[in-house]
């Protein structure tokens, strides 16, 4: 990366760790799904939106490594929670399907958007990779509105869990905008806009939405924050344990 | 020194990717890579030195290393070839367009649905009304947008009562 500075580099890597964190870290929650989703279809959805998750993560850390970080492996697998830049919404159990499938929603949306913002990203590779995951995330989001809008339309008990599951997750989601060290940098080098353009372009997509569905969105939430700098909840660690078992027994191992 | 005068005579493009195309997606095997589009590079050298680029279809799909060593197996088995290396960029974003129509017949033979063209948006309407690969009706309804690959989707056709799978426009 040519046109990088020190600090462009060291900004570069605060915003791929946590997009790729995020991605590593939702991607496992949804695998959590596999063999739970409430019909055979919901099952393959999260499972395949997994996949999708994983694999991309898989290839911002292989970003990483180009800018001189570990492989994707090591950096995946042999962090503790502490040094992981993923915001609170993704690292939460998955709980019943109304707070995963919300989660989905407000969490896809705001990837989407990172996404196509990063498309005009003067960090080429970046941008690259952007234009792909786009196109698959943009599967994920019509899968988590259509769903959102049916079941908040449904009946009374499902319109009152999405209602209850949007109380819940909204004020995690607002976390995913936690202002990075590196947001100044980042703008100026034409690298990304920052997270509060990204707030505000989420908002005015996910409000329309969700007004739609007859949902309220809630009034003065308190962003929950922390996630980006290392301060996690203990969901995480537990998580973390069981993802790197294998790893952990035996490092060199194929699977 | 003995093979100072001998003259190599290099490969064209498309002599390599007709060898290619009898590699195979794993996942979808009547489907060469050559025809599902994936094939972004191939630089011969002087000396038949081979480098390929293919482009991930999907950032998580887990034959993109078997189908890098496929590649790679395949071009050394080829006489006169030099050395073979064989990378997966994300310098061409694949899309379906880049299927070329004897591969879209492929998949309609293999029973899946070929990928409508992409139209730049994509909303649920695209994957509608897709026409059934069995009886060619387009009064078929989506059932889910993801399916047993990250590749595919799951319809169902209201004339013949069949479920079937379609390839997924991205």
């Amino acid at each position: 990366m040519d046109f990088f500075n020190d600090e462009h580099v060291a900004a570069a890597k605060d915003l791929l760790y946590k997009m790729a964190d995020d991605q590593l870290i939702i991607g496992h929650r949804n695998s959590e799904w596999t063999g739970l989703g409430p019909i055979l279809e919901e099952d393959i959805a999260f499972s395949s939106m997994a996949q999708d998750k994983l694999g991309q993560s898989e290839h911002l850390y292989n970003l990483l490594h180009e800018l001189g970080e570990a492989d994707a492996d090591t950096v995946a697998f042999t962090r503790n929670a502490n040094q992981f830049h993923s915001c609170h919404l993704v690292e939460l159990p998955i709980g019943e399907y109304d707070f995963s499938l919300v989660r989905h929603f407000l969490f896809d949306m705001a990837e989407f958007i990172r996404f196509e913002m990063l498309v005009n990203s003067s960090y080429e590779n970046l941008a690259l990779i952007a234009r792909k995951f786009k196109g698959e995330i943009k599967y994920h989001t019509m899968h988590a509105n259509t769903w959102v809008q049916q079941l908040a339309k449904g009946n009374e008990e499902s319109k009152a869990r999405m209602q209850s599951a949007l109380n819940e997750t909204w004020p995690l989601a607002l976390g995913i905008f936690e202002e990075g060290k590196y947001d100044k940098v980042l703008k100026e080098a034409g690298i990304f806009e920052g997270e509060a353009a990204l707030r505000d372009a989420w908002l005015a997509q996910v409000t329309p939405l969700l007004e739609k569905a007859g949902l309220s969105i809630p009034q003065n939430a308190e962003p929950v924050y922390g996630g980006r700098y290392g301060n996690h909840t203990d969901h995480l660690q537990p998580l973390l344990d069981e993802m790197t078992e294998v790893y952990s027994i035996d490092p060199t191992a194929d699977w | 020194m003995s093979n100072e005068n001998t003259t190599v005579i290099p490969y064209t493009r498309d002599e390599i990717l007709t060898i290619l195309k009898e590699v195979k997606d794993p996942e979808i095997p009547p489907i060469s890579i050559v025809d599902l589009g994936i094939v972004t590079g191939v630089d011969v050298s002087d000396n038949n030195d081979v480098h390929i680029t293919l482009t991930p279809t999907f950032a998580g799909c887990p034959a993109l290393k078997i189908m890098e060593d496929m590649v790679a197996d395949r071009l050394k088995q080829v006489d006169n070839i030099g050395s073979v290396s064989v990378k997966t960029t994300f310098d061409v974003t694949w899309t379906t367009d880049l299927i070329t129509e004897e591969g879209k017949r492929a998949l309609l033979k293999h029973g899946l649905a070929p990928p409508k063209k992409n139209p730049g948006y994509m909303e649920l309407d695209v994957l509608s009304d897709t026409p059934c690969p069995y009886c060619n009706s387009r009064n078929t309804e989506l059932k889910s947008p993801f399916g047993p690959t990250l590749c595919r989707s799951l319809h169902y056709c209201n004339n013949c009562l069949q479920a079937f799978e379609g390839f997924k426009p991205v």
